[in-house]
């Protein structure tokens, strides 16, 4: 009997479960597997650690798929392992504690790493960063032993963390660069919705605020040095537990290292291949048509795309991702579409209700909806993501466009 | 003055000439109440839905408090003491009269002043003044239905009663929607009918009202057509016998030249013009005179530019019939207002005098003069209504006061008349209103007190003398209306070289009555032995009633004798000639005009009780399918309907009741309610050439399409929905079309319906958003914008209550958004689903609909719903209480089943 082809999967976050889930949906059995995942569990729902912070779900909740659907599906798993290169020529990755696993096919899912901003005292204790579940438990940990936190970084991930902290009893201040929170995802009004809701917990905000510095007692983060933009006047505000919560950068490292073509992102044509045609690249690790994702749907879309092709029955093509985003923030529903920056051809419907924390916005080009942004109330949200993918005529349902149900 | 610790009074209604007797329940200083008389003999205890709503119409925000003098015409009006106001208006009177004489100053005054009001009035221009310019509203109303009785009978007295709704056999409806217009006295007729098998009920009425539907037999003649018929009915008669030759040789004359004039008007000839049946004509004839036949008529006769001949064409039928002077029978004219009968009784009008005297009549002026002490009174006729607007427009009537009538809403050709008032050099007004359409003309405003707080007498359609009580004070300085022209007169006298004192020597109303009821000693009114007293002790009583009499005539002419110089009726030779106008090509569509249910008049009291507009929440006009089709146009779409003198927008409603190539439109709606000035811009100053009353009900028009892209519209809640109406008055004609109203019953809404051709005015739309709220409390509204398509919807919450929606471009579920905001149903589930464009309710819940049953507040919907299930009239009352209050939905229920039944028959 020939031998299976044998696929290695760098990475074990939610790219990379979801690319196996298809693939062995599609074509189960036609791989030999082995997934190498630095971190010591099975794949977890990442969206959910921001529940498991607050306190609303139990870690064991994040799991993605029952360690046993692995063994079902003859996938081998080597956790807590790092790969440390790839070796192109033959074809093989090299492990942290020095094995060689071959591979016929080889798919990168590196994911992201949270930036730390190069400033003094950004290595204090009680500095973190805010990405993985190791993050979460220290976070959780350093609220049970402390009173104040400073969240840096006013986006999801800003807002999820200060939420959670909040509610684990901790004064908590949001510090800001941009003028209002989340504003790659919200238009000023539907952040200011959020920022509201938050404020409303007890939550303080500092928007347009640089961070300058974190001073430290021994060797232990005490305050945030931090000062409105355009002004010298700096303010300090005291802070046991700093959260870095300013961006993600794709993890390339592993990838450069063999050569691969990497531009802030592995560079993948619309099939998720790399620019090696042995090798694949899915999720927040990719720079495809010149973009790189952070949320989850875009993600979801190239795994769809890639287990075709590494099922060789690839006929789809991934042409990038309405970036849509539908969560809760802390509990306010909140849903993100497409494009909705202003411009002369666009025109938006806009619904307030204030008494009820409300706020829809739908832009709308040429008869097409070309994105919503969605506060407190996100009903419809997944035909509006459907009509700004689709780019079907919006014309004869205007009336009716923002009430979707 | 009633006691103010709260008890009850008995007065009368002051709505139409039924003159219903009302009790009126009141509790420190306010009335709280007010249910039927059941000793009242006109109406026994029964109401109908405007008089049991009257509690509701007496908002006190509008209500002129004080005199206020205008310093130039568009200016605010200013506050001025009683003294300064009446010196002020004596001066330029006074000069006026020096030097342009005393017909160059008029007064206009109103079928609903009471008798006492008019009197006074009356001598102040004829006895002091000396100029017969003084007329009323009633020109509009009654004065055919007068000149019609005095060339026929020989004076201004209906001869039957009241009464003789319970003993005719047929009674014949002649321009009269009495279902709508006279309600109780429907219901007596109804219940008469209903107890008495057998008997006929005639309608002639272009339009199939609630009352022609009621009909054995409906002719719904083309508008104007009246004489052919009734002249053609004669012709039946003649022909078939059946006229009463001994009663015409005894008790007329003229009749020979009649029987020469209505010769060749067979029913075929009538056919033609009246365009139904001929033998629908011989039956109508036939029945006529099996009798006893009771004539009941109004409008439709009335505002006619042939209205005496209408009036007398139709009396002729009586007398040759003989069916006049006995139980059953008799022509009976509905009078429109409830007190027109009182003031033609002091001869308040510019070709009467006091007393039915004649005003051509010498021995007639004398008398009067003597009874004033006066060296004689003026004998030029007056200047009657259409001719004193025309006369004020042209300069030669220079100073006008006007009491207790709104002529910038009711006369016809408004852009005449809002001309005249505009060229006057002093308009007086007085009224108890201060947001009437008149008041935006006068130059001094005085208050006047209102229905509750005055004291006197009316006399109502069957010649009873009722009594009107005081029960709470008038508010702020408002005074009875008597007493204000009675205090001008003292104030003008001196300025005119007289003594006015003794003239006017009034301190009561009684005082006023007494004066009057002595002029009409030895007249066909003679009064002289009534009284307050006598009123007040055994209630009220019809004329005549000579002093020692211990009642009045129930019927007149029993004994066949007539008050003319021989005694005898006279037959009235009328040939049918057609309308003022007829339709041209540009004009093809024969325009009439009528009353809705709940309102009345130009809406100055009824307007203000949100319940009433229930049944009718807009004004609307109603077309013939086959007219809208012609047109490419729908039910609900705006039309613009356009004739000689003006054009107004509004909606149309697809109706069957108008023929083919007619309109209706409700009387009602003035410039208050609908932008461009209100229906009577389009209506004619037409005149009768004898009684001079214009042809409100017929003027020629064209409908189209409007097309208004730029809708609006706004429904709220407000803190004085008086207030807000009198606040969006001035904005209607800022849109191309718009109309307001009220809504709802316990909890009123104001509603604002408008629309324009072009984007409407930001500051137009601020100034709305100020009216219904929508710039108080930002954090209690919901909106939703849509630029793009010009769509905007904006909701203002009052905890878990809609309290206001603004609707831009389109206006789908205003329906169920008004029952939100008057209903009072918690919004708290809804979201902001509240703003969605749909035409159900989110969340379930139908729309009630047009309320059918404005005293129970039942809703077509409810009865179509249980006439489905099977109910029928007696079931639907038991179950939703519809037309148990005031009965006036009851012909709508009683043509709803029998739809019903006639569908199950055809399935």
């Amino acid at each position: 009997m020939k031998q299976k082809p044998r696929l290695v999967v760098i990475g074990h976050g939610m790219a990379a479960a979801r690319t196996l889930e298809h693939l062995m949906a599609i074509a189960p059995g036609r791989h030999d597997i082995t997934v190498i995942g630095a971190e010591p569990l099975p794949g977890y729902n990442r969206i959910l650690l921001s529940p498991v912070l607050a306190g609303e779900l139990g870690k064991e909740e994040l799991k993605l798929q029952d360690s046993d659907w692995y063994a079902q599906h003859g996938i081998r798993l080597r956790l807590g392992r790092k790969a440390v290169a790839i070796a192109r020529g033959p074809r093989s990755v090299k492990l942290d504690d020095g094995e060689h696993v071959p591979y016929d096919k080889l798919l990168l899912a590196t994911g992201s790493r949270p930036i730390r901003l190069p400033i003094e005292g950004a290595n204090l204790e009680g500095v973190v960063t805010y990405r993985d579940l190791a993050d979460t438990e220290a976070m959780i940990a350093a609220s049970a032993r402390h009173k104040h936190a400073v969240v840096i970084g006013g986006g999801l991930l800003g807002l999820e963390a200060a939420n959670g902290l909040k509610s684990r009893g901790m004064e908590v201040d949001v510090v800001h660069l941009m003028p209002w929170v989340m504003e790659r995802q919200l238009d000023r009004e539907a952040a200011s919705v959020v920022q509201r809701r938050l404020e409303a917990r007890g939550i303080r905000f500092h928007l347009g605020y640089e961070t300058l510095s974190v001073e430290g007692v021994d060797g232990h983060a005490t305050a945030v040095a931090v000062r409105p933009r355009d002004t010298q006047e700096p303010v300090r505000l005291a802070a046991d537990l700093v959260v870095m919560a300013v961006g993600i950068r794709p993890d390339t490292a592993l990838a450069e290292a063999a050569g691969l073509r990497a531009d802030r992102g592995i560079v993948v044509d619309d099939t998720l291949q790399t620019y090696d045609p042995r090798i694949y690249a899915v999720g927040e690790c990719v720079r495809h048509r010149g973009t790189s994702y952070g949320l989850v749907q875009p993600l979801y879309d190239m795994a769809k795309v890639c287990a075709t092709h590494l099922a060789g029955v690839g006929s789809h093509y991934y042409a990038g991702s309405v970036t849509s985003t539908h969560l809760k923030v802390t509990g306010i529903d909140v849903f993100s579409a497409g494009d909705f920056a202003d411009s002369p051809r666009r025109q938006s419907q806009v619904l307030h209700d204030a008494a009820n924390g409300v706020y829809r916005r739908l832009v709308i080009e040429d008869d097409r909806l070309v994105g919503g942004v969605l506060v407190g109330d996100s009903a419809g949200s997944g035909r509006y993501s459907e009509l700004i993918r689709s780019k079907a005529s919006i014309a004869r349902m205007r009336r009716e466009l923002m009430f979707l149900r | 003055m009633g006691a103010s610790d709260g008890g009850e009074v008995r007065s009368t209604c002051p709505y139409c000439g039924v003159g219903c007797g009302v009790r009126i329940a009141h509790a420190a200083g306010q009335i709280t109440g007010v249910t039927g008389d059941e000793k009242h003999p006109a109406n026994f205890g029964k109401l109908c839905s405007k008089g049991l709503a009257l509690p509701r119409t007496l908002s006190k925000s509008t209500r002129l408090l004080h005199p206020q003098v205008r310093p130039s015409r568009g200016a605010a009006a200013g506050r001025v003491t009683w003294d300064a106001a009446l010196d002020h208006v004596a001066d330029k009177f006074a000069r006026c009269i020096a030097d342009h004489g005393p017909d160059s100053v008029a007064f206009y005054i109103s079928g609903q002043l009471l008798t006492e009001d008019y009197y006074v009035f009356n001598k102040l221009a004829k006895g002091l003044i000396g100029t017969n310019n003084v007329d009323t509203n009633s020109r509009l109303c009654m004065s055919s239905a007068v000149a019609g009785y005095k060339a026929t009978l020989g004076a201004d007295a209906p001869p039957a009663c009241y009464d003789d709704l319970d003993h005719a056999a047929c009674y014949f409806i002649a321009g009269s929607n009495m279902a709508f217009a006279h309600p109780v006295l429907y219901r007596r007729l109804e219940e008469s009918r209903a107890r008495r098998p057998g008997t006929k009920l005639v309608v002639v009425d272009p339009r199939r009202t609630d009352t022609a539907a009621d009909a054995d037999l409906h002719l719904p003649i083309a508008p104007g057509t009246d004489v052919a018929l009734f002249n053609a009915m004669l012709h039946v008669l003649l022909g078939e016998r059946r006229i009463d030759r001994d009663y015409i040789d005894l008790c007329t004359e003229g009749f020979a030249a009649l029987e020469r004039e209505v010769e060749p008007c067979t029913p075929e000839w009538a056919a033609a013009i009246c365009e139904v049946p001929a033998a629908d004509i011989v039956q109508a004839a036939r029945w006529f005179a099996d009798g006893p036949t009771l004539s009941l008529y109004c409008q439709g006769l009335n505002q006619s530019s042939h209205g005496t001949d209408k009036n007398a064409a139709l009396v002729n039928l009586h007398l040759a019939t003989g069916q006049i002077g006995r139980p059953g029978a008799g022509p009976f004219s509905l009078t429109g207002q409830p007190n027109a009968m009182g003031g033609r009784e002091v001869g308040g009008m510019a070709n009467l005098l006091s007393a039915h005297r004649d005003l051509s009549n010498p021995e007639h002026r004398a008398e009067v003069a003597r009874l004033w002490g006066l060296d004689s009174v003026p004998a030029k006729r007056g200047k009657t209504a259409v001719e004193l607007f025309d006369a004020l427009a042209e300069g030669s009537v220079r100073c006008v006061w006007i009491a207790c009538t709104n002529p910038a809403q009711s006369m016809p050709d408004q852009a005449l008349v809002r001309a005249a008032l505009e060229r006057a050099e002093m308009v007086v007004l007085q009224d108890c209103y201060g947001d009437i359409e008149t008041a935006r003309f006068a130059d001094v405003l005085l208050p006047a007190s209102t229905w509750g707080e005055k004291d006197g007498t009316v006399t109502n359609s069957e010649r009873r003398i009722s009594r009107v009580r005081p029960v709470i004070a008038a508010p702020g300085e408002a005074r009875a209306d008597w007493e204000i022209a009675s205090d001008f007169a003292r104030r003008l006298g001196p300025r005119l070289g007289r003594d006015a004192t003794k003239l006017f020597p009034y301190v009561k109303a009684a005082d006023v009555f007494a004066e009057h009821c002595e002029s009409t000693r030895g007249r066909d009114l003679d009064i002289t032995g009534l009284s307050y007293a006598l009123l007040d002790a055994r209630g009220p009583q019809q004329w005549p009633f000579p002093e020692g009499a211990t009642q009045g005539r129930e019927r007149l002419y029993a004994d066949g004798r007539f008050p003319t110089a021989t005694g005898r009726a006279r037959f009235h030779v009328a040939s049918y000639q057609p309308t003022a106008e007829s339709p041209t090509a540009e004009h093809p569509m024969r325009l009439t005009t009528g009353r809705l249910r709940d309102q009345w008049h130009g809406m100055s009291r009824t307007g203000r009780a949100a319940a009433l507009f229930n049944h009718e929440p807009e004004p609307r006009l109603s077309v013939n399918p086959r007219d809208l089709e012609e047109r490419g146009l729908d039910d609900g779409d705006l039309v613009r309907v356009s004739g000689p003198r003006g054009a107004i927008l509004l909606r149309a409603q697809a109706s069957t009741e108008v023929r083919p190539g007619d309109l209706f439109l409700p009387m009602h709606w003035g410039g208050r309610f609908l932008a461009g000035g209100g229906i009577n811009a389009l209506t004619t100053r037409a005149v009768d050439p004898f009684s001079f009353q214009p042809e409100l009900k017929h003027a020629i028009a064209q409908v189209e399409r409007a097309t208004l892209p730029h809708a609006l519209l706004a429904l709220g809640s407000v803190a004085d929905p008086d207030l807000a109406l009198a606040a969006l008055a001035p904005l209607l004609d800022r849109f191309d079309y718009a109309s307001c109203g009220l809504a709802g019953s316990d909890t009123a809404a104001v509603v604002l319906r408008a629309a324009s051709a072009e984007a409407i005015d930001p500051a137009l739309l601020a100034e709305i958003d100020a009216i219904f709220g929508f710039t108080l409390e930002r954090g209690a509204l919901s909106s939703f914008e849509d630029p793009g398509s010009g769509v905007s919807r904006i909701a203002r919450k009052l905890g878990v209550r809609l309290a206001a929606v603004r609707l831009l471009g389109d206006s789908t579920g205003a329906d169920w958004l008004l029952e939100l905001v008057t209903g009072g149903r918690s919004i708290a589930n809804l979201g902001y689903q509240l703003l969605a464009p749909t035409a159900q309710a989110p969340g379930g819940g139908t729309s009630r609909g047009r309320i059918l049953c404005t005293c129970l507040d039942v809703a077509e919907s409810q009865v179509v719903a249980g006439i489905a299930a099977g109910q029928d009239l007696g079931q639907l009352q038991a179950s939703l209480k519809c037309g148990t209050g005031c009965g006036s939905c009851v012909p709508a229920l009683k043509r709803l089943c029998a739809a019903r039944t006639a569908e199950a028959i055809a399935a």
